[in-house]
């Protein structure tokens, strides 16, 4: 169904060249909202848009920033125990790399850095004065980690042209993709330069049941407390009942 | 059919907790004990996210002995004596453990911390109850009687002594105040009820008659595991009271099945029983402490 309305805003854009012109280079997703309901085993959103002519698209989705702390076990007396730690700072919680052509082809080095495109060109603040080689080390790690939990993507996802201007990608998120406000950022490259480019956010949010359960959880902690240990209570009680004269 | 977790953030298949929770279940209607050593492991194992496993299985385990106690209230084998001083250094332990939770956590060992001394605990006991239970059936094997209800030691001659008639023991309130600290603090630390190391504590070092152990013990782990859940809920905010409701739903149904099973079974082979898998979890814990991690690397999310 999503498809379905793709194609028709692309047909209708296709369809209209004076809209084309006037707006260089758009990009749009199929949807703005992830809704994690009891159910969500994960989610797809369809990103689609027009370019002004011939030319490479790459689109970098990254998710709610976050401090992580990274530990390394070393062996002490026999045992694993963590030793050393870095702490980064405004670390993506979800990281995804998409383009239509590979990255070695279309976006030298020094693009991908500016941009950030790629894992290896996150700008991460890191704690404390450790040395550059040590930190390096721990990014990498990091990144590591986060590759293995499909947070951050391995190898860039494809964008497909139809025809010359027009482009679609299909992004998924994960069933653990985290919760908050995420940021599109949509370059036209060409030349090996940037172009042109335009953001769009997206929004992953619990809704219903679960997403009022959490409120509470956050907002009135003692009484969820106490609300938890009375229903595990009553359904004790109300197992027991069958066994009675057991 | 998966469902998703509103405060531990991940979709996890019902059946996989069921199942989980049904084979708690079994655990803690044979033996007595709250099954916590066995669920938190395995809900880390199948995703759930550390700290949410330690709360959640609290929030789990109130259910569980609420349902276990009953079942031994009515056939009397409760010793709400012995429980009261138990609870007292219980409560006391689990607002230290819970704590403590909180001060392991922030420099980085809590799961060493867990794993070591939970290992020492296990198998220390472990030996002790399979040393016991071989005698014990030996003892059955050549018809020799036992002559006293237990041993006297050290511990015999600490002050403060009081008379517990339902257990038939006459020892210090500081024996059964400490033992419920040490278990609050473990399920403070871990989420456990402490089942694990409260039965066989009580039988070997208070020398509680066998029966009336399990129910004393649960009912003693309801407050504490209520106490748990409740600090958990304030301080890290990390139970999840659908996790909890869906692992409930098989650990009623497997205690049915458990309990069964133990009546069929002898006391000392199923006290030797528990020993051998109390020694099993000790050798895994050991094992993985000792063996070299999948990654020696791993991340925690700072709250915002």
């Amino acid at each position: 169904m999503i498809r379905g309305a793709v194609l028709v805003v692309l047909l209708l854009l296709a369809a209209s060249p004076r809209g084309l012109a006037a707006e260089a280079f758009s990009a749009d997703l199929s949807s703005h909202l992830i809704a994690i309901t009891t159910g969500f085993t994960g989610a797809s959103v369809v990103l689609f848009g027009a370019t002004d002519g011939p030319g490479d698209v790459i689109a970098v989705v990254r998710g709610p920033e976050r401090a992580i702390v990274v530990r390394r076990k070393s062996r002490v007396a026999g045992l694993w125990v963590n030793t050393h730690e870095v702490t980064f700072y405004g670390v993506p919680s979800f990281y995804a790399l998409y383009s239509s052509r590979p990255l070695a082809e279309i976006a030298p080095p020094g693009m991908q850095a500016l941009h950030q495109i790629g894992v290896d060109n996150l700008r991460l603040v890191k704690s404390d004065a450790q040395s550059p080689e040590e930190s390096e080390i721990f990014r990498k790690a990091l990144i590591a980690q986060e590759q293995s939990q499909g947070l951050y993507g391995k190898t860039p996802g494809r964008i497909i042209f139809l025809g010359d201007r027009l482009f679609r990608a299909t992004i998924d998120f994960p069933k653990n993709v985290p919760t908050g406000a995420y940021h599109f950022e949509v370059y036209l490259v060409r030349d090996n330069a940037v172009v042109s480019g335009q953001t769009t956010p997206l929004v992953v949010s619990q809704i219903g049941v679960d997403a009022d359960v959490n409120e509470f959880a956050e907002r009135q902690a003692l009484a969820y407390g106490l609300l938890a240990v009375a229903g595990a209570a009553m359904a004790g009680w109300l197992a027991s009942l069958p066994f009675r004269n057991a | 059919m998966e469902i998703y977790l509103p405060i531990a953030g991940v979709s996890i298949d019902v059946f996989v907790l069921l199942a989980l929770g049904t084979v708690v279940g079994v655990i803690s209607g044979v033996f007595g004990v709250g099954g916590g050593f066995f669920l938190t492991p395995f809900l880390i194992f199948i995703g759930i996210p550390h700290t949410v496993a330690v709360a959640s299985s609290a929030n789990q385990l109130v259910g569980a002995s609420v349902s276990g106690t009953l079942a031994h209230w009515r056939r009397g084998n409760l010793d709400l004596h012995m429980a009261a001083i138990l609870l007292v250094g219980g409560l006391a332990g689990s607002a230290f453990g819970v704590w403590l939770f909180g001060v392991l956590r922030s420099i980085g060992q809590i799961d060493l911390a867990i794993s070591l001394s939970y290992a020492a605990m296990l198998s220390l006991l472990g030996v002790l109850m399979l040393i016991e239970s071989v005698r014990a059936m030996l003892r059955v094997r050549s018809g020799v009687r036992r002559r006293k209800l237990h041993q006297h030691n050290w511990l015999h001659g600490l002050p403060f002594k009081v008379r517990f008639r339902r257990s038939k023991l006459y020892i210090s309130a500081l024996l059964p105040l400490a033992l419920g600290f040490i278990v609050g603090v473990l399920s403070g630390v871990m989420g456990l009820g402490g089942g694990f190391v409260m039965v066989p504590a009580m039988i070997y070092l208070l020398g509680m008659p066998t029966v009336v152990v399990p129910g004393t013990s649960l009912f003693q782990i309801i407050f504490v595991a209520a106490a748990v859940t409740v600090l958990q809920a304030i301080e890290n905010g990390t139970v999840d009271v659908l996790l909890a409701l869906v692992l409930l739903v098989g650990a009623v149904i497997g205690a049915q099945f458990g309990s069964r099973v133990s009546a069929r079974l002898r006391g000392e082979h199923l006290r030797a029983l528990l020993a051998v898998i109390v020694l099993a979890v000790a050798a895994k814990l050991c094992v993985d402490l000792a063996s070299s991690p999948a990654s020696i690397y791993s991340l925690e999310m700072l709250a915002p």
